[in-house]
């Protein structure tokens, strides 16, 4: 596989169009608003997060026994339960069932890990149709793309795309925009897709361990079409999804659809527990790396996510530069976080796609310290020697010239001077620094300087001893 | 060794040491007025209020809401002479043709607005509630609850192999976050709340 663009440079190709930027931006930051309004009206909401973060904390401390008490469960309630220890055996497994059923198509709602596992392009190659049949991931399947957001996956598309995609697949009118004529197009295509295909995938957002049950949430009611209609249903889920009981749900459903889209609930939440008489019901417990993400004590709590896409909608720099940016079926911070340990070479740039400013943690359902991991996740790719050329080297110097007093404060000294005189020598295309910055102009001394030949002796603080040792010196305006 | 052994044998390796469930797992303070709360956030969903008494002013609405209506399917005895499509088919695809299903709600939820309702609602075919083209629910007053805590502690979530809340009628924002109704299930919802405060209307 061909590596994909590193996120600033896919960050900068999608900030060409600043007007659409500042779309892309202003659209997500409402949906962050309708989070803040769903969640201050609850002066309870605190407890829930720490809730929900505590039962999850408890999940990975006993996952295995959890895992073994869903699966005896859900046996007992006559679903057949798989297990697959990566991408290609999840994938493997679901042609074996749909093979089984002599099933060649297949109707698919949302599954982030069908896209983690790149299910779809594994079954078209196996002759399978699949159709995705939420909205929005069907818009982006029919243009050939992935989601770039994990709850609204064509939110990097304006109406007009849409009507242009639908034009050419759907038959509907040139130049049509109007969101209700387009969602009816998809409605009546899809209503077909649903009533003739033998076979539909759905993902899970909760299993349940003392029952062996698991729910689905949607808003379209496309999980449910699916799954009601077809003659196996299959579903599957990355094995942290588990939660020990039905009342936890409570907590869980609280959240979820409040952090997601402002919502007090998705349209749908369903609780499958049998398959209806006649029918197959399978269960895909998925690894594909988990196991190794639970043994690294700084990342495994990324494994507490609930999939709602808060982080992303908050984040500053996921507004400004889109989910494709990130070339990882997850985006944003929380894809930050799980991709590196899916693949670090390949997603050694996404750690360094944030600010670090810390709003994701503080909108995070479950707690995760996503700020944190990624800081973390920066070090361990430096370490292990993923961090490409120039960022390496100008951190190795930047360590040495931090770690010296005297060597500071001669590099910035020549610094200020190449600033003044020269200053196309650092501001130019080669420093990545200047893209989009303005700089200020240097000044002729630092404020050490100033301070030395102004205020020495003042107050008896005016030694170079004392300037190291008083913080409060470096305030002084 | 089998996928589930060595999946099992990682996370066994790997996994922190035990830590506690919290053992409070209910929060929030419960409304005064639950069911109007209900009825206020069930109209800021989406979904259609209808306060009536009784089961024969249930009747007189539908009959106003939905005039000349055919494919009706009915799962609730009393209103039972509005159905003319018989839910005793055995293939779920026949129930394309539905226009209207009337249905009775386990218990509606105040906080979201949620209405319960499983097999022993939904009847024979899962899929009724979702295919049918409009849906109209029906909640006695007094099974109105505050939040899905006291939901859960209700439920019996595995009592059938099925059951569903649902808040609203389907609906999508996919496209530039356009809120449309009538996605891929029912394109409206009414929820008929049943009980005394609707006589005094």
């Amino acid at each position: 596989m061909t590596k994909p663009l590193a996120h600033p440079a896919a960050a900068e190709r999608f900030n060409q169009d600043e007007p659409y930027v500042d779309w892309h931006d202003e659209t997500l930051w409402f949906v962050r608003q309708k989070r803040d309004r769903a969640s201050k009206a609850l002066p309870e909401w605190e407890d829930l997060r720490e809730t929900a973060s505590r039962i999850k904390n408890h999940v990975l401390s006993n996952l295995d026994v959890l895992l073994e008490e869903f699966e005896r469960n859900a046996q007992a309630n006559g679903v057949t339960v798989h297990w697959a220890t990566d991408a290609r055996e999840h994938n493997k497994t679901v042609l074996r069932i749909m093979q089984g059923v002599g099933a060649t198509q297949l109707v698919k709602s949302k599954s982030m890990l069908t896209e983690e596992c790149h299910l779809n392009h594994f079954l078209a190659e196996k002759g399978i149709d699949v159709i995705d049949s939420d909205l929005g991931e069907r818009i982006v399947q029919l243009r050939e793309e992935p989601p770039s957001h994990i709850v609204m996956p064509a939110i990097h598309l304006k109406k007009a795309d849409i009507g242009e995609i639908f034009h050419e697949k759907l038959g509907t009118e040139k130049g049509a925009t109007d969101p209700q004529y387009l969602t009816e197009a998809a409605r009546q295509h899809l209503r077909q897709t649903f009533l003739t295909r033998k076979a539909a995938l759905t993902g899970v957002n909760f299993a349940i361990a003392e029952t062996g049950g698991f729910v689905v949430c949607t808003n379209e009611g496309n999980a449910d079409m699916g799954a009601h209609l077809a003659d196996v249903h299959i579903a599957s889920m990355g094995f942290e999804k588990i939660i020990p009981k039905a009342n936890h749900l409570g907590v869980f459903l609280r959240l979820l659809a409040r952090s997601a889209t402002g919502q007090p609930s998705t349209t749908y939440s369903s609780h499958f527990h049998r398959p209806r008489p006649g029918q197959q019901m399978h269960l895909i417990l998925v690894d594909n790396g988990r196991s190794n993400q639970l043994g690294r004590p700084e990342f495994r709590n990324s494994l507490k996510c609930i999939r709602c896409g808060a982080c992303m909608n908050t984040c500053p720099v996921y507004r400004r530069s889109g989910g494709h940016s990130y070339h990882n079926a997850v985006a944003g911070p929380i894809g930050a976080i799980l991709a590196p340990n899916l693949d670090m070479r390949q997603n050694a740039d996404l750690p360094f796609a944030s600010t670090l400013c810390g709003s994701c943690s503080n909108v995070c359902p479950v707690k995760i310290d996503i700020d944190k991991q990624l800081y973390l996740w920066r070090q361990v790719l430096a370490k292990d020697g993923y961090v490409g050329g120039v960022k390496e080297a100008g951190l190795n110097v930047a360590a040495k010239v931090l770690a010296s007093p005297t060597l500071y404060r001669w590099s910035f000294r020549v610094g200020r001077s190449v600033m003044r005189t020269v200053p196309f020598v650092v501001e130019n295309r080669f420093n990545p620094w200047f893209h989009d910055r303005e700089m200020p102009a240097a000044p002729k001394e630092s404020f050490r300087e100033w301070w030395a030949k102004n205020r020495n002796g003042e107050h008896g603080a005016g030694s170079e001893e004392s300037i190291r040792s008083t913080p409060q010196a470096v305030s002084v305006s | 060794m089998s996928s589930r052994e060595k999946i099992l044998a990682a996370v066994r390796q790997n996994k922190p040491d035990l830590q506690p469930l919290p053992e409070r797992i209910a929060f929030g303070e419960r409304p005064n007025d639950v069911v109007g709360q209900f009825k206020t956030v069930l109209q800021a969903i989406g979904a259609t209020v209808v306060e009536a008494p009784t089961h024969a002013e249930v009747r007189a609405r539908v009959r106003e809401t939905f005039p000349d209506f055919t494919n009706v399917a009915v799962a609730v005895s009393e209103l039972a002479d509005l159905a003319d499509f018989s839910l005793s088919v055995a293939d779920p695809h026949e129930l394309e043709h539905v226009n209207l299903a009337i249905l009775p709600g386990a218990f509606g939820v105040a906080e979201n607005g949620a209405v319960w309702l499983s097999e022993t609602e939904i009847g024979p075919h899962r899929v009724l509630p979702f295919v049918t083209q409009h849906l109209a629910l029906i909640v006695a007053e007094e099974n109105v609850l505050a939040s899905m805590h006291e939901a859960y502690e209700r439920l019996r979530v595995n009592e059938t192999g099925f059951g569903v809340f649902i808040a609203g009628p389907s609906k999508t924002a996919d496209i530039e976050q356009s809120l449309v109704i009538g996605a891929h299930g029912a394109r409206s919802l009414v929820v008929y709340v049943l009980g005394a405060s609707g006589s005094t209307r």
